[in-house]
């Protein structure tokens, strides 16, 4: 049927009709997809300090529904001199479905997010996504505990909207290695959120002291649930006070992805569920767990 | 001239063996998951394959396990796998829910553990069994199947004697012989070829002086592997009579038209996922458009279409540059 031997070409006379069937596509008409990815127009793009940069990318609806914890998958521009191949996770800082534009926080730490930097006003970023499981908010929590540091508090910034829209206040440590590299979030609301700064520089920062303020605020009943996102140091203080006073907890963990989607198993953890080790997607299951079986 | 409504402009179906495809374009094994039901509907899609599946349960290698490299990635992923207790019970039923062929790919570690798995999967609701036989042989001091073509015709005859499904033989590119590989698994009784599967490869950080993946060596996919992995299309179509399902590198329509000149019957589309994840039906999209385009009637028409002689010019205007 193959070989050397030349298939028979079409011939000229044989009538193609140049235009499609209605029902050349889509055997089942009702699907529709809730995951999509697109080139959307960058609406906003400034350093918001000596590191950290915010982009704004305007996006469809699919997009647009994405919910805190929830991440996307960016197509980075190839910057001077490098090839990023695959796409980078980057968890959404923000979302306004009104507006149709999602936001990100980030920092550049190599050729993705070098390339990233390259955009303008105006250029066009490839988002896909919304990925993953996002953070669980329980209506009925009054009060909860958010512990981020680094890009964790772009991860946890949505969250703290989310749950004053719930009536839920906030208590946020954020956490830096200086006080100008903190994020303070314009994003957060201005009432019921108390914002705790802790930083290297100040040497407040260390898990003891972290501690400290987390026993406090559970010792005053303001704490209903604990969130950490960004350091393994302060997810391990966070466990332990979690099976201590038997508080509810999430975290949102990071790993190296490949597919983004659950396909490759690329980034994989290890889960401790009820004694027994389990390994579970980040991309996919996550990446949101519940605190005591994450393994830090 | 009239026709009905409900005929396609383009007649993409394929036929394979027995097996008759929607159209030639299909997921590459380990690179599809219920996942994309929310990225694509997978009624459109000409097969679906699944991740390969094992036997027992297995882990897969230690992390890192993918780097990533100029127009591609090494994966040493290691083949986990919840066993075929959970394929049954859990990813099977899932599947059922499609009328979309589907396709079991299945590795094991020795000849007869391959027929007792295509034995127990020989079920409803499998519409193909896909025999990865790149993986290493535990006969043969771990050296893979498709390595040899001996080896390959004996696990391919353990196969064919273990069902009656269509049996698709993935061969690897990693062979200096994959003609001879190829013939020897159609002999055998193979009903198709996958050509091919990743390239062996290696990447070593010059800051740490480690190797980048923690199984030191994995399996190079993506852009940067199509020429090899056609030229391999090429060759085997050269010698075999059976169907050839090109692997490699695949990302646009273009690729999978360049895939079917060099004698492929269809296509298998998996690291181009990993950037687009509606990749598959956009290529299918994009089949249909160039096919219309050239006036080509049948994407059939295209399988082993390459000129390699001189040709009458009149049977290859059709080719020139579009007007």
């Amino acid at each position: 049927m193959r070989g050397s031997a030349i298939i028979p070409l079409p011939r000229r006379d044989v009538a193609v009709p140049r235009v499609p069937a209605e029902d050349a596509t889509a055997p089942n008409s009702t699907w529709r997809p809730t995951i999509v990815a697109e080139a959307g127009e960058v609406i906003r793009h400034e350093a918001v300090n000596a590191e950290y940069r915010h982009i704004v990318v305007a996006c469809g609806p699919e997009a647009a529904a994405a919910r805190p914890g929830q991440f996307f998958q960016l197509l980075c521009p190839q910057p001077p001199g490098e090839q990023p191949f695959l796409r980078r996770p980057m968890s959404v800082y923000g979302v306004d479905a009104d507006a149709g534009t999602v936001e990100f926080l980030y920092k550049i730490t190599g050729a993705g997010t070098r390339g990233l930097a390259t955009l303008r006003v105006g250029d066009r970023l490839d988002v896909m996504g919304p990925l993953g499981v996002g953070f669980h908010l329980d209506p009925t929590w009054k009060q909860i505990v958010t512990v981020g540091r680094g890009a964790g508090l772009a991860t946890l910034a949505p969250l703290i909207e989310a749950a004053r829209a719930n009536g839920t206040n906030v208590t946020a440590v954020v956490s830096a290695r200086r006080l100008d590299l903190l994020v303070r979030s314009s994003r957060f609301p201005s009432h019921g959120v108390d914002v705790v700064e802790v930083t290297d520089e100040e040497q407040t920062s260390g898990p003891a002291n972290v501690e400290r303020i987390l026993r406090r605020s559970i010792a005053e009943g303001r704490c209903d649930a604990l969130f950490t996102c960004g350091s393994s140091r302060l997810l391990r203080v966070l466990q332990r006070l979690a099976v201590e006073f038997n508080l509810p907890g999430q975290v949102a963990l990071e790993q190296q992805m490949a597919c983004g989607i659950g396909l490759c198993y690329c980034c994989v953890r290890d889960f401790n569920v009820d004694g027994q080790i389990v390994s579970r997607r980040v991309c996919w299951d996550g990446p949101v767990f519940d605190i005591r079986e994450a393994l830090p | 001239m009239s026709r009905p409504a409900a005929r396609p402009a383009v007649d993409l179906s394929v036929q394979l063996g027995r097996l008759r495809l929607l159209n030639p374009v299909m997921p590459a094994s380990g690179t599809f998951a219920e996942g994309l039901d929310k990225v694509m509907d997978f009624g459109r899609l000409g097969a679906v394959v699944l991740k390969t599946v094992t036997r027992e349960v297995r882990n897969g290698n230690p992390l890192p396990r993918i780097i990533e490299r100029p127009q591609g990635l090494i994966n040493a992923i290691g083949i986990p796998s919840k066993g075929i207790p959970h394929f049954l019970s859990n990813v099977l039923p899932y599947y059922r829910g499609y009328s979309t062929p589907l396709v079991a790919s299945i590795s094991a570690p020795t000849v007869d553990g391959f027929a007792a798995l295509a034995a127990e999967l020989s079920v409803a609701g499998v519409s193909a069994i896909e025999a990865n036989i790149s993986c290493p042989n535990i006969e043969e001091d771990g050296k893979a199947f498709a390595m040899s073509a001996e080896a390959t015709a004996r696990v391919t005859r353990s196969l064919r004697s273990a069902t009656d499904l269509p049996l698709w033989l993935k061969l690897t590119p990693n062979t200096g012989a994959i003609a001879e590989i190829a013939a020897s698994a159609e002999a055998a009784g193979a009903d198709a070829l996958v050509v091919a599967n990743t390239i062996l490869s290696m990447a070593i950080d010059v800051n740490t002086f480690k190797p980048c993946l923690g199984n030191i060596m994995g399996g190079l996919s993506g852009p940067a592997i199509k020429p090899i992995i056609l030229r391999q299309v090429f060759q085997c179509a050269k010698v075999v009579n059976i169907p050839i399902i090109a692997c490699g590198g695949i990302s646009s329509a273009e690729d999978a038209v360049e895939y079917m000149l060099a004698g492929a019957s269809a296509v298998q589309v998996g690291t181009a996922t990993f950037l687009q994840p509606a990749a598959i039906t956009t290529i299918i999209d994009g089949l249909e458009a160039f096919c219309m385009r050239r006036e080509i009637p049948r994407v059939t028409d295209l399988i082993g279409g390459v000129i390699t002689e001189e040709a009458d010019e009149a049977d290859v205007a059709w080719l020139g540059p579009e007007s």
